[in-house]
């Protein structure tokens, strides 16, 4: 088995909660006595108090330390992990934004495979690594090989592996010498999701639409819904993307995480982009014409029916309890 | 500003629903609708966009079979200048790497200033651009939502981060960038403006033209299945009427309705 490395991002001088998903998924391919060792970029107290976290954790610690490395840059910290990793390791990243802009080109710079998005890792088979993915939006799962003879970056779907809290190790911090970087590309910024109209956080019911709803004029079904119900219109990313809604009323993981009671998820189909938005385990309805549509593998009660029939029949059943005229 | 799209024809999401084939080593391909990767389209109009500003063309790649011209059309009716189709027996079985060391060949072979692709393809893993770019020695940001065109050979672009937030970046050309969805509103294409380029002579290029030597791949997908239910929803049976009245017993239950 070649040596297993986990990128740790941190934030405040915190751990990511995907450091413990990513031991526990090193685990599952290398087995319980396996050697994991943490890497960690920054600078400073903030990145001193993350190696101190992952010692208690992880074997071996590495710490990048270098005045360039104190906002992930993913440019710069490709550099910094090609320059220190060994060729032929594994190495596991969260798969989130920074992973995404991280990992395919040092998979290129390591001389290793890369495969993105993994949800299972069902064992090796003498170079081969079998692993699951899905496509799709998730409409299908897909069994993926790949030779990890001259190792591999793996990036691993974050909530994929319970996070493991095996016995404590009082593991080694070791202070790794990174050589100078360039950046040619440059953090300037970070530019706060603006306030909407409403703040889709503060309700307790969201109707959520998603491509279903089909044209713009449609939302205000959903609305009059919402309005009966005393809940808020959320919704899904292609919805955003076409300018129906604004951005802050996209639940997600690129938008607004929420923690609704009840989530009626309404022509969402259900990927795992959207469903990370959505916290505390509601009461999760989902309306969707198309029977095989992953929302359904989660919801606590599922409907097929055309959410353009069914929300209003749903509105004036409401309002007929409520004594309110139909309309 | 000469600007390179590396985009894909795929089976279209909002149109099918995808399916397993008997074998359950492939997607149930008959009958099924394809079209653009739709975030490529997004990457299209935005390079259309910045040539409108600064000068310069956009161009079309994509690496596929003979079908896959079709997306070429529909690009270049959009506005794009030219269309190339890569395409070669060899290159069937290629992994994201054999793509993004086919296209590298290709952009030698030219010059571009700026390199776009989708953010991902439905069936794809987000890799190829990021590939790209290293195969290149160009810098990459993923996830682009917003550009604009500094002065000195640089851009400055949003990226989407979480929460809805986005990063701020300077960025050097030449680069590659993954265009995120929703950074612009791709212009609409009628019979008509596909009718327009019918007829466009569109260049195809194999292995050999491109000086690659195909590898074999290092990473496969050996089959398919259907993602465990989980713990499954409780599905509502009935008429219309009849699953309203049950779901307003159970959100009443749950505290959905006061």
């Amino acid at each position: 088995m070649p040596p297993i490395f986990v990128y740790v991002p941190h934030n405040g001088g915190s751990v990511d909660d995907t450091a413990f998903e990513l031991l526990a998924a090193a685990h599952t391919m290398a087995g319980p006595e396996a050697c994991v060792t943490a890497v960690a970029a920054g600078w400073g107290a903030e990145l001193d108090a993350v190696c101190e976290q992952l010692r208690a954790s992880f074997d071996e610690v590495w710490e990048l330390a270098q005045g360039a490395l104190v906002y992930p840059n993913a440019e710069l910290v490709r550099q910094a992990l090609a320059a220190v990793l060994p060729r032929g390791c594994i190495l596991l990243v969260p798969h989130n934004h920074f992973g995404v802009d991280l990992s395919p080109g040092l998979s290129i710079r390591m001389n290793s495979v890369y495969v993105s998005d993994v949800l299972e890792i069902e064992g090796l088979e003498g170079d081969w690594l079998k692993l699951v993915r899905q496509e799709f939006g998730g409409q299908v799962s897909t069994h993926v090989r790949c030779d990890v003879s001259a190792g591999a970056v793996l990036n691993v779907r974050p909530g994929a592996f319970q996070p493991l809290e095996g016995p404590a190790v009082s593991g080694q911090v070791r202070e790794v010498a990174v050589g100078p970087l360039t950046a040619r590309r440059r953090y300037l910024s970070t530019i706060a999701a603006e306030a909407g109209d409403v703040d889709i956080t503060k309700y307790k019911i969201l109707v959520s639409i998603g491509r279903g709803i089909q044209e713009p004029d449609n939302i205000v079904i959903a609305q009059e819904l919402a309005d009966i119900l005393g809940g808020a219109v959320s919704c899904s990313r292609p919805v955003v993307d076409a300018k129906w809604l604004d951005k802050s009323r996209q639940v997600g993981s690129s938008g607004k995480t929420v923690k609704p009671k009840v989530y009626l998820a309404c022509g969402i189909s259900g990927s795992f982009q959207h469903l990370s938005g959505i916290k505390g385990n509601p009461f999760l309805v989902a309306i969707n014409k198309n029977p095989k549509a992953p929302i359904f593998r989660v919801a606590d009660v599922g409907i097929v029916d055309d959410l353009l029939e069914f929300l209003p029949e749903l509105t004036n059943k409401v309002r007929e309890e409520r004594g309110v005229p139909a309309k | 500003m000469d600007i390179l799209v590396c985009a894909r024809r795929v089976p279209d999401t909002s149109e099918n629903e995808i399916a397993l084939n008997s074998a359950q080593n492939d997607i149930e391909r008959d009958d099924l609708v394809y079209s653009v990767n739709e975030p490529d389209n997004y990457a299209v109009e935005e390079a259309l966009q910045i040539v409108q500003r600064t000068g310069g063309e956009v161009t079309v790649v994509t690496v596929g079979g003979e079908d896959d011209e079709e997306i070429l059309r529909r690009e270049m009716a959009m506005g794009a200048n030219h269309g190339v189709l890569i395409s070669d027996g060899a290159f069937m079985d290629a992994d994201g790497k054999s793509i993004a060391r086919i296209l590298e060949a290709f952009v030698k072979k030219g010059h571009y200033d700026l390199i776009l692709t989708g953010v991902q393809a439905e069936d794809g893993a987000a890799q190829v651009g990021g590939m790209l770019a290293a195969l290149l020695d160009y810098p990459f940001a993923s996830l682009v939502s917003s550009i604009e065109v500094l002065d000195g050979g640089k851009l400055k672009i949003g990226r989407e981060i979480e929460g809805g937030n986005r990063e701020i970046n300077e960025i050097d050309l030449p680069c590659v960038l993954s265009i995120q969805t929703g950074i612009n509103e791709p212009r609409y294409v009628g019979m008509r403006g596909i009718r327009q380029v019918a007829s466009v002579p569109i260049p195809t290029l194999g292995a050999s033209e491109l000086g690659v030597v195909p590898e074999a791949p290092k990473v496969r997908r050996t089959g398919y299945f259907l993602p465990p239910a989980g713990k499954g929803a409780a599905m509502l049976s009935g008429n219309r009427e009849e699953m309203a009245s049950k779901l307003i017993e159970m959100l009443r239950a749950k505290g959905g309705l006061n």
